[in-house]
């Protein structure tokens, strides 16, 4: 089961009210490559995947979690207390018309999460390899969005995630090396 | 340790309407050199830099953007 | 009414994120590396620090976790502090 701990992984701080950086940012929300994909994916290959490499999926897909509370406090404070002129003005008149400012789980142009976002093979090496492709793609968009926005310290919080992506990224790829290891034999460093 | 960005030069057409970014660069981060992370690697000095960080190993940090080129818009 | 949230609250809480992120480091790491001796003294020497941290946070500024694993004053206080995306 799951316990929930009243602080964010990282101290997220916008600068800000940016209602812009939220529309963009929302594709690490609901998007095809966010976070909640990413939770969703690897939570559920962890049943089916070889014993050795559950917990790298358990774990990672936990910490998913936590990248999109982050996320989403991100997005509340950027557009807490905006005006719906202001809203209007970054792009958001259409989310606003159907959602006011409650966040809601799609990507930047508005397209809802769907679950043929993430993949479940049961082959444990496309699995994996989907994972580390996963991770890249997230890396990207991190990038991105710190191309588009000029909130220092929202760019912060961004960093540290993007950051994420790579030690994810090398874990899913130290998963694979344990799962093509000759049976019987012991690993040396 | 390998380097977190490459470049190249891509060709630039007589009629290409925007302005041609005459360099252009990708991010080849550390997880991509490491297929094993070895025991014992150096770890940050304190856990406040480790979280600024977003990683516990300095040898797994990777700068954003580029601290080189500082940015992917320049020419 | 307008919860107030004093200045330590912050410093303490990144004080707590910091050995917990440690602890989340660790535990990727010797879920691919279940023999490494030093990185497992390690994981359990912050796991007790963090532990401590806990206490001492939970006195000063209330309960961190629901369910039973914090404790509540009287009246229940469990969701008296502030959420994380608030602050």
């Amino acid at each position: 089961m799951y316990y929930y701990e009243k602080k964010l992984q990282y101290p997220v701080r916008v600068s800000t009210c940016n209602p812009m950086l939220a529309k963009f940012l929302i594709e690490q929300y609901g998007g095809a490559d966010g976070e909640l994909a990413a939770a969703l994916r690897y939570m559920n290959q962890r049943y089916t995947i070889p014993d050795k490499v559950i917990g790298v999926l358990n774990d990672i897909a936990t910490e998913e979690l936590s990248h999109l509370e982050m996320i989403a406090t991100m997005v509340y404070k950027l557009t807490k207390d905006a005006t719906p002129e202001q809203m209007k003005a970054a792009g958001l008149g259409d989310h606003y018309v159907n959602h006011d400012r409650a966040l809601f789980y799609h990507n930047a142009s508005g397209v809802p999460w769907t679950a043929s976002y993430i993949q479940a093979k049961g082959d444990p090496i496309a699995d994996l390899y989907e994972d580390i492709a996963a991770e890249e793609k997230a890396r990207a968009t991190y990038q991105w969005i710190i191309d588009l926005s000029d909130d220092p310290d929202l760019n912060d919080g961004l960093k540290f995630l993007r950051e994420r992506e790579i030690v994810h990224s090398l874990r899913f790829r130290e998963a694979v090396e344990i799962l093509k290891e000759e049976q019987g034999k012991k690993r040396f460093f | 340790m390998s380097s977190q960005y490459k470049y190249w030069k891509p060709f630039v057409g007589p009629f290409d309407p925007c302005k041609p970014i005459r360099v252009k660069s990708y991010a080849t981060p550390p997880q991509l050199y490491i297929t094993f992370q070895p025991v014992g690697l150096q770890q940050f000095e304190t856990p406040h830099q480790a979280l600024m960080h977003g990683t516990l190993w300095p040898q797994l940090y990777s700068p954003y953007p580029d601290p080189i080129k500082g940015g992917t818009s320049s020419a | 009414m307008p919860k107030q949230i004093p200045p330590e609250y912050y410093q303490c809480l990144e004080e707590l994120q910091a050995i917990d992120f440690v602890l989340v480091e660790l535990n990727l790491y010797l879920n691919t590396h279940p023999h490494d001796f030093e990185a497992i003294k390690q994981f359990n020497e912050t796991a007790q620090r963090s532990m401590q941290l806990k206490v001492e946070f939970e006195k000063r500024f209330g309960p961190l976790m629901h369910f039973g694993r914090s404790y509540s004053n009287y009246p229940w206080n469990i969701d008296d502090s502030p959420w994380p995306w608030q602050v």
